[in-house]
């Protein structure tokens, strides 16, 4: 079980939102130094997927495993331990607005790692170098670009030594110009080797990069491959029918699957 | 024949009202940091607090806001004495009765605008800080209360000039502040409207001065995407 041992798992996840079935019966496994891509239709249930699996969205059954045990999500300590192994990109930034880009990367390294403010600065400073930021430590997010804030959010994921990350289109939200500053950055972390959860509609950007592509519909995976062999000619696939219209649209299909 | 205003003012009406604007300031500083503190968390209760406790602070500020000051005042100060329980009551003297009385009633309207300023801080940041591993407690504290304070401070402020003048409400229970006082010098000189717009000026430094501290501080914590409105 040591090669195939996955850092995160999740098993019969099932969740009802406001009298719908979002995810129905979800199972899927990411092992170390993996990427995962999840494409479907919006209302697929991708983003409820990537909050259950790092418990922010409560599964009304099922459970979720990193590195084999599972996390009682009644357990306060653990819960906050488990979130801290396990990074978050919105599709919207959610960064604090009312801190700096170096202290929304410090902040949850004092409150939550309790690192000194010396270190915490020094390990902010050092993860926004790494997302190419370090010149805008002090701006604010009302004075950054989308890009460079999904940027920070992902130096502030970074700072906190995630096992694994989950991405909801991270790029959804940005002008078409801002796009590339933000992929190139998931790159660079996919070929550092980070286990990766990315839901995105960059086709063609994540075909170079996933391991498997999972095909989320109306709460179910419905079909993973890796994508050489979903997307191959002659592949009968619905990731491959799902791809070609998002690429005839490319641009409006961009607005159209935000929400 | 009476004696010129000038004179009237450096001899009797200044140094009174002097000495009741002190007693006024004893009043009002209390009143406004527990009316704050009060505010502050109320309004956190109301927004995360589990839903008794929302039920219980909703509860608070429906009768707080619903009924008349000088009634609130009337009450601390001369129904209080009368509730026994267990045989014990409490009496207040007439400054305490003041202040628990403003601090309550302005507890009430804080919380209104620190509860709107927690609402209009997006979901998102806290479950993004929630995502890095806070707790809900530390998510509130660090990330939406900051936010929310800045957003609610313009109101917050709005509520502390109002205190400044309803804390003349407490000459009705023998505190003698601004009011209390100007309403003796009237009555022994017979000189109204001198004594009252004298204490009209007063009344308008005070808030001038508070108002000028209240922008001080909206300055200082003003940060990109949270400045004062400039007119
Ligand atoms: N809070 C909610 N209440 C009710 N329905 C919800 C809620 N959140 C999401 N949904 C529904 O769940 C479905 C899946 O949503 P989501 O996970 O956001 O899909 P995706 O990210 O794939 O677009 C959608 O049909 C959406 O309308
Ligand atoms: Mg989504």
């Amino acid at each position: 079980m040591s090669e195939s041992s996955p850092i995160l798992e999740a098993r019969g996840l099932v969740k009802t939102l406001g009298g719908n079935r979002v995810l129905e019966n979800v199972s899927l496994n990411i092992g170390r130094g993996r990427v995962k891509v999840l494409i479907g239709p919006s209302g697929a249930g991708k983003s409820t997927l990537l909050q259950c699996l790092n418990l922010l969205i409560p599964p009304d059954s099922g459970r979720v495993l990193l590195e084999g045990s599972e996390i009682d999500a009644r357990n306060r300590r653990e819960l906050c331990s488990f979130r801290q192994q396990v990074g978050m990109i919105f599709q919207d930034f959610n960064l604090f607005d009312h801190l700096s880009a170096l202290d929304n990367v410090r902040v949850a390294l004092m409150k939550v790692r309790r690192m000194s403010k010396l270190d915490a600065t020094e390990r902010a400073v050092a993860e926004l170098t790494r997302v190419g930021l370090a010149d805008k430590a002090a701006l604010y997010p009302a004075n950054l670009s989308g890009g460079q804030k999904q940027r920070v959010a992902i130096a502030r994921a970074l700072a906190m030594d995630p096992k694994v990350m989950l991405l909801d289109e991270p790029t959804s939200a940005l002008d078409p110009e801002l796009i590339g500053e933000v992929l190139a950055v998931i790159r660079d972390l996919a070929q550092g080797g980070m286990t990766m959860i990315l839901a995105t509609h960059q086709i063609s950007f994540s075909a170079g990069l996933a391991d498997e592509f999972i095909f989320m519909e109306r709460g179910r995976i419905v079909e993973q491959g890796s994508p050489a062999e979903l997307l191959a000619k002659g592949a009968n696939s619905r990731t491959k029918a799902f791809c070609a219209k998002i690429s005839e649209l490319t641009g409006e299909a961009d607005a159209e699957f935000r929400q | 024949m009476s004696t010129p205003y000038l004179e009237f003012l450096s001899t009797e009406l200044g140094p009174g009202l002097v000495a009741g604007l002190w007693t006024s300031l004893v009043v009002i500083g209390p009143s406004v940091l527990l009316g704050a503190l009060i505010g502050l968390t109320v309004g956190v209760l109301r927004v995360y607090g589990p839903v008794p406790v929302r039920f219980v602070a909703n509860g608070y500020v429906s009768l707080f806001r619903g009924t008349p000051l000088v009634v609130q005042v009337f009450f601390w100060y001369f129904a209080l004495p009368f509730i026994k329980i267990g045989g014990v009551s409490i009496v207040l003297d007439p400054i305490p009765a003041a202040i628990v009385s403003f601090a309550l009633c302005s507890g009430a309207y804080q919380s209104e605008y620190i509860r709107g300023g927690l609402n209009s801080i997006k979901r998102g940041q806290i479950r993004a800080a929630m995502a890095l591993g806070m707790t809900t407690r530390q998510a509130v504290t660090s990330v939406v209360l900051p936010q929310a304070f800045r957003r609610a401070l313009p109101g917050c402020g709005n509520e502390i000039v109002y205190l400044i003048k309803y804390s003349s409400l407490a000459s009705l229970i023998t505190v003698n502040e601004l009011t209390g006082t100007a309403t003796t010098i009237a009555k022994n000189s017979w000189r109204n409207i001198e004594v009252f717009c004298t204490l009209g000026v007063f009344y308008l430094f005070l808030v001038t001065v508070a108002t000028g501290l209240l922008r001080l501080l909206e300055d200082w914590l003003s940060v990109p995407g949270f400045e004062r409105p400039k007119s």
